[in-house]
């Protein structure tokens, strides 16, 4: 019944993501210089009733609580494409779609990052939580977007605590520093030792760093360009003469020269751990070729890790991961039936009214008719009467009410709805609800909302 | 009534090895700590079960093998309690769980009569010799746990399997570090526990030392207990060689106390 489907409030979402749209292209769409911001462009739009703008460098999507899906989407295609300056084909080729429930799960599913570059990153769901914020500040959410949005938290924060998709280091760099609490449990007080500045071991010793690790020392050919380093990470620099000596204090050794040869023996190690007191030391060597014996590793109390031996420890925890993204899968699809059914529920509401308003109506009608034919009454006679109108129509009422709650699950939900609507005659044949209605009964819901929000 | 008690403590050690494992292997919130509430529940009861056997007995129940192993559990379930309430070593519950319900079924599966005590052993030091040696152990026997649990982390990394077991278990210098305070409060409380025995010997037999197989077999454990610790404490031994030594420690450790009795006899063997 397509009058049916333009009249209720539906969600629309359109947007590029790093599978679809190059760079170039994300960060026109982003409309980061547009005047109105382009949450409040594509607020002004007549269909657009409810906006969240989302502009992560991965994604840009607007979601839209709409009571005109097509009418939103060419008017939010047209602003969208004259503002950013991208061709019609580019614009059609990299943009996505999604309607009513299909949007709902994208947008669950973006929350609990499984539509992620790197599935099951933190950051996107902060991103989704400023998008809201600021769409919600701005007026431009509403009922149904911020329903949409809640539970996309939600659902989020539920696949966090209930399965293991972000437990696990995905970058060689976060999987040398896990590898370093194993063996160490706590990095406060110790000190790391990058031995090369390459860029890799730089990030490593940034993350080091943020784990709480006490001293960094940077050993390099050059002494100048250790200097460098070292200030810009708030370390001591040494050149790598002096490497033995401090080898000794550390606990943490990154090693990442473009030396043809082995920068770190066998035999220095096992020299220093005498004076080390035996204390653990943990090699991480990701020069390409190898700087530290790999012998070292057969030494007590010396564990090392290599390149290849890490980018296995990232390969078997994305794999991991993606285990746990099934299961997180599982959980969205959980989420999108109770969502499903809200939204569903959401149509039969202004019905239920209507029933309820018609037969109050006659109720009320008939009512005078018989107490203006009926005279000499005592009060409690009249009250008699009045609560028997009363209870006739509840009674009566009653079971399509139930019947119009459960039917609103129904896959043929439109139909019983039209149904119901033609049996008592309102509105017309088979036509449900009216949009000045809907509104109507929209906005009451908003406020119950928004008050529960203030609280 | 003792008996019945001591099956229901059993019983109790049982579910709560049953949770830690459980916890081990799901990894489930939660179930560790209902363990470890198990766990305390049980060792109430076990205290209860060791006062009426010492009503029962009219002397310390430290003499037969009946109640010496079901002391040791005891006295670990005891250490174990106050060492988690401090340091929460995570996963440790299910590897001092089962020792301490090993302990507990071996004192079980010894004859439970009170024979009469030989009068040259009634006296004070009976408890005080035998509880300290036992709490000794008790600590001792958490070292050799946290030792397991470090050698087979140790292999994991060493040899770069990084699955389920080395994600459970904590790190390395954590369990070197919780080994060591064992060891260190362990291995004072042995020397007591010789001492205490020493003298006890010189008032029940007149002389401090009769070179008796237990006896000799606890300066042995002794000697290597502090050879550890020495080595620990001054060149810095810790990891893989000190985990040995702990376990070697242990090993010798549980000769003396049962070992020696059965194959050994000597001035100690009435215990049995």
């Amino acid at each position: 019944m397509p009058s049916d489907i333009n009249n209720k409030l539906n969600i629309l979402l359109l947007g590029v993501n790093h599978k679809t749209a190059p760079v170039e292209i994300r960060e026109k769409l982003a409309l980061r210089e547009t005047n109105p911001p382009a949450l409040k462009l594509f607020h002004e739009l007549p269909a657009c009733m409810e906006v969240v703008f989302l502009s992560t460098c991965n994604r840009v999507e607007v979601i839209v609580g709409t009571n005109d899906i097509e009418r939103a989407r060419d008017q939010i295609l047209e602003v969208w494409q004259s503002r950013s300056g991208i061709t019609d084909n580019e614009f059609s080729e990299c943009t996505y779609e999604y309607r009513g429930i299909e949007a709902v799960r994208h947008v669950f599913r973006v929350a609990a990052s499984l539509d992620s570059m790197v599935v099951g990153e933190p950051q996107i769901l902060g991103q989704l939580k400023d998008a809201y914020r600021n769409a919600s500040e701005e007026g431009c959410s509403g009922h149904i977007l911020n329903k949409l949005m809640h539970k996309a938290f939600s659902t989020a924060k539920r696949i966090r605590t209930e399965t293991r998709i972000a437990s696990q280091a995905v970058s060689i760099s976060y999987a040398a520093v896990e590898l370093a609490k194993k063996i160490f449990g706590d990095l406060r007080g110790k000190s790391a030792l990058m031995v090369g500045a390459g860029e890799m071991a730089e990030l490593a010793a940034q993350h080091l760093k943020t784990n709480g690790i006490e001293r960094l020392i940077v050993a390099n050919r050059t002494l100048e360009r250790a200097m460098e380093l070292a200030s810009s990470l708030d370390g001591e620099a040494v050149s790598l003469a002096e490497l033995e000596d401090v080898l000794v204090d550390a606990d943490i050794v990154i090693s990442s020269t473009g030396a043809p040869g082995l920068v770190i023996t066998k035999d220095q190690v096992k020299r220093i751990m005498r004076p080390r007191r035996h204390r653990l030391l943990f090699f991480i060597d990701i020069a390409v070729p190898r700087d530290i014996d790999p012998r070292v590793n057969d030494i007590d109390n010396v564990y090392l890790f290599d390149i290849d031996e890490l980018k296995e420890v990232v390969e078997e925890n994305k794999a991991e991961r993606q285990k746990e993204a099934l299961r997180a899968e599982r959980i969205v699809e959980s989420e999108v039936i109770k969502f499903k059914s809200w939204m569903q529920s959401l149509d039969i509401i202004p019905i239920i009214k209507k029933l309820q308003e018609k037969a109050e109506n006659v109720r009320q009608k008939e009512l005078r008719r018989t107490l203006k034919n009926l005279k000499g009454l005592s009060d409690k006679e009249r009250q008699a009467v009045e609560k028997l109108s009363q209870s006739l129509v509840n009674k009566i009422l009653h079971d399509p009410i139930i019947f119009l709650k459960k039917g609103s699950r129904d896959k043929d939900k439109d139909d019983v709805l039209a149904m119901v609507c033609r049996i008592f005659a309102l509105n017309g044949a088979g036509e449900t609800i009216s949009f000045e209605n809907y509104m109507k009964e929209k906005n009451k819901l908003e406020g119950r909302c928004s008050s529960k929000q203030a609280n | 009534m003792d008996e019945l008690l001591f099956q229901l403590v059993f019983f109790i050690y049982i579910a709560a090895t049953a949770g830690f494992i459980v916890h081990l292997v799901s990894l489930r919130k939660g179930v560790e700590k209902i363990a470890f509430y198990i766990l305390a529940a049980g060792f109430c009861l076990h205290t209860v079960a060791i006062i009426f056997r010492w009503i029962m007995e009219k002397h310390a129940p430290l003499v037969s093998f009946h109640d010496t192993f079901s002391f040791l559990s005891w006295a670990i379930a005891l250490a174990f309690l106050l060492f988690q309430a401090g340091h929460n070593v995570k996963a440790l519950g299910a590897f001092v769980s089962p020792v301490i319900t090993i302990m507990l079924a071996a004192g079980l599966m010894h004859p439970r009569q009170v024979l009469p005590l030989p009068p040259a052993l009634k006296s004070l030091w009976l408890p005080v010799h035998a509880s300290i040696c036992l709490i000794s152990y008790a600590l001792l026997t958490l070292a050799f746990c946290i030792a397991i649990m470090y050698l087979i982390q140790e292999r994991q990394i060493k040899q770069k399997k990084l699955g389920a077991i080395f994600r459970r278990l904590p790190s390395l210098e954590t369990l070197d570090v919780m080994s060591e305070r064992c060891l260190k409060i362990g291995f004072p409380l042995l020397t007591l526990g010789i001492i205490t025995g020493s003298m006890w010997a010189e008032s029940a037999w007149g002389s401090y030392w009769s070179w008796d197989p237990k006896e000799t077999w606890s300066l042995i454990t002794w000697f290597l207990y502090a050879a550890l610790l020495h080595q620990r404490l001054t060149v810095g031994w810790r990891g893989r060689k000190s985990a040995y030594m702990t376990i070697i420690g242990y090993v010798t450790l549980l000769f003396t106390f049962i070992g020696v009795t059965y194959l050994l006899p000597g001035a100690h063997s009435y215990a049995l």
